[in-house]
């Protein structure tokens, strides 16, 4: 059980990287990294599994198809024919190329819009939400790694500033 | 070798095509009569000769021309119609040369701007595949000459009627092709299709010879001169591609325009010809000669592939919305053809270039499996193959058509040209990698 974590800070992407590395090959567990912008690489090297988020895009974009598919046929097809520019208005496939562009936009809005109140539920972010970074600094230039302690401090703390930390503390874990 | 035969099958075909088709009136009308007799074509008729059609295919050849000597008026409607008809199966063997002989001139060509364009945005990723593309690309001077020497033929010769406007007799009883008559004359043509191709094939030769020399350079004079050289090509590319995209297509169809139709023409360009760098370099790799590709330059290439099937749909999609909602007669013309006598093509192509390629390219980790992306490059290019066909047949040799011996002689022979060219030139590939590239090393680490 890690209720203890040690912390280490680095001011540049690459050495983040490179610990990473080095982290993982010693065995040691790494809890959380904060970083001020997306680091390109970071979640293989940290061994996180790969992101399902793709595949919620792919089915909210197929709801947002079919919405429009039955939205379009009840509006302008069963409920309310109606003749614009002459275009034959009983048939939904005679009727479709006018439909696409409906049909495409609703598709990208369902898979968008979705798929952000997805990341946010998953992510656990809400508004007003408290921030959960330790340091207010990972919001600006300096990257935060944190290492689950098992009462080996001595030997981790060698190890990361060896791995070019500017700072190395312990803290409990929130 | 198996070059060479595909080249000897193919001319065989192109010749069969020629020979088949029909050089008097009669033995034109006689293939027609034979198709309606058969049972599909009788519904095949000239839309406003639909009546008339299927009753001379009924009737036997004496009784026609009975019934026709005796309305002075009908019979000559009757001799125009039947000259019409000989005129579009002679176009055939010829159209079916241009579409194959396009299709893979295209496919340089596309290879060749892509290639250009990785110059100017001074590219990371891409040096290592830069040779797949200069071999790819020098099938564009023999497609050039093959081209040019057709549109002599064509236009300086009046050897076949693709283009009505190059006939005078069309020109001087049409008043809207004689507004046009400023742009739409045969020297006008051909001096145009001349400036672009030797445009293009110079800026071919000189930039391939800056990237070998490049390659035992000690500075990066070579580079920058590519740099600059590609720039200007883009700028020209651009604007004669639109100009070839009128010239050859648009022109078969002299009454219609399109105004996103040069576009539309290069979008099919640009997607296969990124799906043929995508096949040849696995099948290099495949061979052991690009071990220093990986599979995050394949990764890349998919995504072209991918993004590039979708923006042809949308410029597919958009040109076909607007007219067919707009439903202005001169404009839309050009698609009731399509519908209804090439309804499977024109819709069908549409499975193979958006439908399969979108859904098997769709998931990021299929984008670096091998098989995946040949079997959607294949589709991308079957697909397209139907697109250039849907835009030259139809207007060439309409209602007539059928996919036989000439179009798959003229395919086998192009294809077989093509392998011959490309791999011809790869063979005598100083070194696969283009190893002074500035970037070359970020090249060969590219990761994903």
């Amino acid at each position: 059980m890690a209720s203890k974590v040690i912390q280490a800070i680095y001011n540049d992407d690459d050495v983040l990287m490179l610990a990473v590395k080095r982290v993982k090959e010693a065995h040691h567990h790494i809890e959380e990294i904060y970083t001020p912008f997306p680091v390109h690489g970071l979640d293989k090297a940290m061994g996180l599994a790969p992101t399902r988020l793709a595949i919620t895009a792919f089915m909210y974009g197929c709801v947002g198809l079919t919405v429009a598919i039955t939205m379009m046929n009840f509006i302008m097809i069963e409920d309310w024919p109606q003749n614009i520019g002459g275009k034959p208005s009983f048939s939904f496939i005679e009727n479709m190329p006018a439909f696409v562009p409906i049909m495409f936009e609703l598709t990208v809005f369902f898979a968008a819009h979705l798929m952000v109140i997805t990341f946010y539920m998953r992510s656990r972010l809400w508004p007003f939400k408290k921030a959960e970074n330790p340091d207010v600094r990972t919001t600006d230039d300096h990257f935060l790694m944190e290492v689950s302690l098992n009462d080996n401090e001595d030997e981790l703390t060698r190890l990361l500033v060896d791995t070019g930390a500017v700072e190395v503390k312990v803290s409990e874990k929130h | 070798m198996a070059s060479i035969i595909l080249m000897i099958v193919g001319i065989l075909g192109i010749g069969y095509g020629f020979i088949s088709s029909p050089s008097t009136v009669e033995e034109a009308k006689a293939m027609v009569a034979a198709d309606a007799h058969h049972g599909g074509a009788a519904s095949h008729g000239e839309e406003s000769h639909e009546a008339t059609t299927t009753h001379h295919s009924e009737a036997s050849e004496d009784a026609h021309h009975e019934a026709s000597a005796s309305h002075g008026d009908e019979a000559a409607e009757h001799a125009s119609h039947d000259a019409h008809t000989l005129s579009k199966l002679q176009n055939r063997p010829w159209a079916a040369f241009l579409i194959a002989g396009f299709f893979f001139f295209m496919i340089a060509l596309g290879a060749l701007v892509f290639y250009a364009i990785q110059h100017v945005a001074q590219v990371g990723w891409s040096p290592v595949l830069f040779r797949v593309m200069e071999g790819i690309s020098s099938y564009l001077f023999p497609g050039a000459v093959i081209l040019y020497v057709f549109y002599v033929l064509t236009a300086g010769f009046h050897m076949n009627h693709l283009y009505i406007w190059m006939d005078p007799n069309v020109m001087a009883h049409d008043e809207i092709l004689q507004l046009k008559s400023g742009y739409l004359n045969v020297p006008f043509f051909l001096i145009r299709s001349f400036i672009f191709l030797a445009g293009w094939v110079l800026y071919r030769h000189f930039v391939i010879k800056n990237s070998y020399a490049q390659d035992e350079a000690k500075d990066n004079t070579y580079y920058r001169k590519n740099f600059k050289l590609s720039v200007f090509f883009l700028l020209f590319f651009f604007v004669t591609e639109s100009i070839m995209a009128w010239d050859w297509f648009m022109g078969l169809e002299p009454h219609w325009y399109s105004t996103l139709f040069a576009w539309y023409v290069f979008a099919s360009m640009f997607v296969s010809a990124i799906s043929v760098i995508a096949m040849i370099t696995m099948y290099l790799k495949s061979k052991g000669v690009l071990e220093f590709v990986n599979d995050s330059h394949l990764h890349d290439l998919a995504k072209f592939m991918f993004g590039l099937s979708i923006f042809w749909t949308y410029l597919w999609f958009g040109q076909f919305m607007l007219i067919w909602y707009a439903n202005i007669p001169e404009e839309v013309g050009y698609f009731i053809t399509r519908i209804e006598h090439y309804n499977f093509i024109f819709f069908g192509m549409l499975l193979f270039n958006f439908v399969f390629p979108f859904l098997v390219l769709m998931n990021s980790d299929f984008k670096r499996v091998n098989w995946f992306v040949m079997i959607a490059g294949v589709s991308i290019l079957v697909g397209h193959y139907m697109d250039i066909f849907q835009i030259v047949m139809p207007s060439t040799v309409g209602e007539l058509w059928s996919f036989g011996i000439p179009e798959i002689g003229s395919i086998l022979f192009f294809l077989g040209l093509f392998i011959f060219v490309v791999f011809g030139a790869l063979a005598k590939t100083p070194s696969f990698l283009a190893k002074r590239n500035p970037f070359v090393e970020e090249s060969k680490h590219f990761h994903y």
